[in-house]
């Protein structure tokens, strides 16, 4: 028990970071239109892609002649720029189409 | 040391602009715009990471090379995929990069673990903790999401097993002990890998007997699981930028699932067990 007090203790910083972050991700999108829920939906899924970011730490982290992390690490990068680049381009091919339809009508 | 602060600095200005991204996503007006500033600043994030996260080690030219060569990888067939795709076909098409991401999640998991088994920690191990929920968070979300993306596509027809939801709470359970012995216990990797099979196994079970139709809500959820995962990554590695993008993905995530079942005119835990029903009654 104690020791699980001193983690929370010494993350004190990133705890009330998370709790905070958490508070505005509630409020930013709040007053979203429901016909931008698909397009929120894929912008969001682009942002979480950061986690690419975390890949590469991995990868800067490994020794050069550990190849199970690299061959691992060199998956986690490319599936990780997939789900960056890819919900980016997506999203913004959803957003050019909404674009388009008041042109129409 | 310069270059350190340099890159906090550059971390927060991504979060600021992942902040800024997901309120202009949110109104129809400035929603394109919103994009591209999250995407700037998702660049700004990966190229600091690359250039000022430790300084060039020609001892790590290999691991250089291989990050550059993964990264090519990914933008190539994500910008093919993403700009092949039907329109209609736009929804699976997320739930599969969703996935990706999940799994990018997980396989960080895996490699720290590696490098944590070699730590001997004495008392709480938040460090194991962290691993082990981004670990579970990530593969479930893969899994699920893999599952969505066949079942839109029409690759794979509603199956509903019988007892579907007492099996999944069954795994839930055993998920929920396996990580109570690797906390108490210290972790083997037998359990750890056993996590990993089971969270897979979970997420295909829990996405396979929800209906087509309110799959976007499900999509929508295992987005916000992913964000999580990454959240976790974030702590772990006490990356800002991974922080603040996770977790406002995982909230937003969360009310937007909420928002997509109102707009139903249906709750979250109908969606989830209502189309149970519904699938045995036609099994």
């Amino acid at each position: 028990m104690e020791s699980i007090l001193e983690y929370i203790g010494n993350n004190m910083e990133m705890i009330y970071f998370l709790v905070l972050a958490i508070l505005l991700g509630v409020e930013v999108i709040s007053n979203v239109p429901a016909i931008l829920h698909t397009p929120l939906m894929s912008g969001a899924n682009a942002i979480h892609g950061v986690v690419v970011v975390g890949a590469i730490i991995v990868m800067l982290q490994a020794s050069p002649d550990n190849y199970l992390a690299l061959s691992v690490g060199f998956l986690a990068v490319v599936v990780g720029m997939l789900n960056v680049i890819g919900g980016f381009v997506v999203t913004d091919r959803m957003l050019e189409m909404f674009k388009k339809k008041p042109k129409k009508s | 040391m310069i270059s350190l602060n340099i890159l906090e600095i550059t971390y927060l200005i991504a979060s600021i602009t992942f902040i800024l991204g997901l309120k202009m996503l949110s109104h129809p007006d400035t929603a394109r715009k919103g994009n591209l500033i999250a995407a700037a600043g998702m660049l700004i994030a990966i190229v600091a990471t690359l250039t000022l996260y430790q300084e060039f080690d020609s001892g790590k030219g290999l691991n250089y090379g291989l990050i550059f060569l993964g990264l090519a990888v990914g933008t190539g067939i994500g910008t093919v995929m993403a700009k092949k795709v039907q329109m209609t076909s736009m929804p699976q098409m997320v739930s599969f990069f969703n996935g990706m991401g999940g799994a990018c999640a997980a396989l960080i998991a895996i490699i720290e673990f590696q490098h944590h088994q070699h730590a001997t920690v004495s008392g709480f191990d938040g460090e194991l903790l962290v691993m082990l929920l981004g670990l579970l968070i990530g593969s479930v979300s893969f899994s699920g999401s893999m599952i969505a993306y066949g079942k839109l596509e029409g690759k794979i027809k509603d199956k509903v097993l019988p007892m579907n939801q007492a099996i999944n709470m069954f795994l839930l359970a055993v998920i929920i002990v396996l990580i109570g012995i690797q906390m108490f216990n210290g972790s083997d990797p037998l359990f750890f890998y056993g996590l990993l099979a089971i969270a897979l196994i979970y997420g295909i079970l829990f996405v396979m007997p929800i209906g087509g139709a309110d799959m976007p809500v499900v999509i929508s959820l295992l987005n916000s699981f992913t964000g999580m995962a990454a959240a976790f990554g974030g702590f772990l590695y006490g990356n800002k930028a991974m922080l603040t993008g996770g977790i406002l993905v995982g909230s937003a995530g969360t009310i937007l699932t909420i928002l997509m079942c109102n707009a139903m005119n249906r709750s979250l835990t109908n969606v989830l067990l209502g189309a149970f029903g519904a699938g045995s009654a036609g099994a």
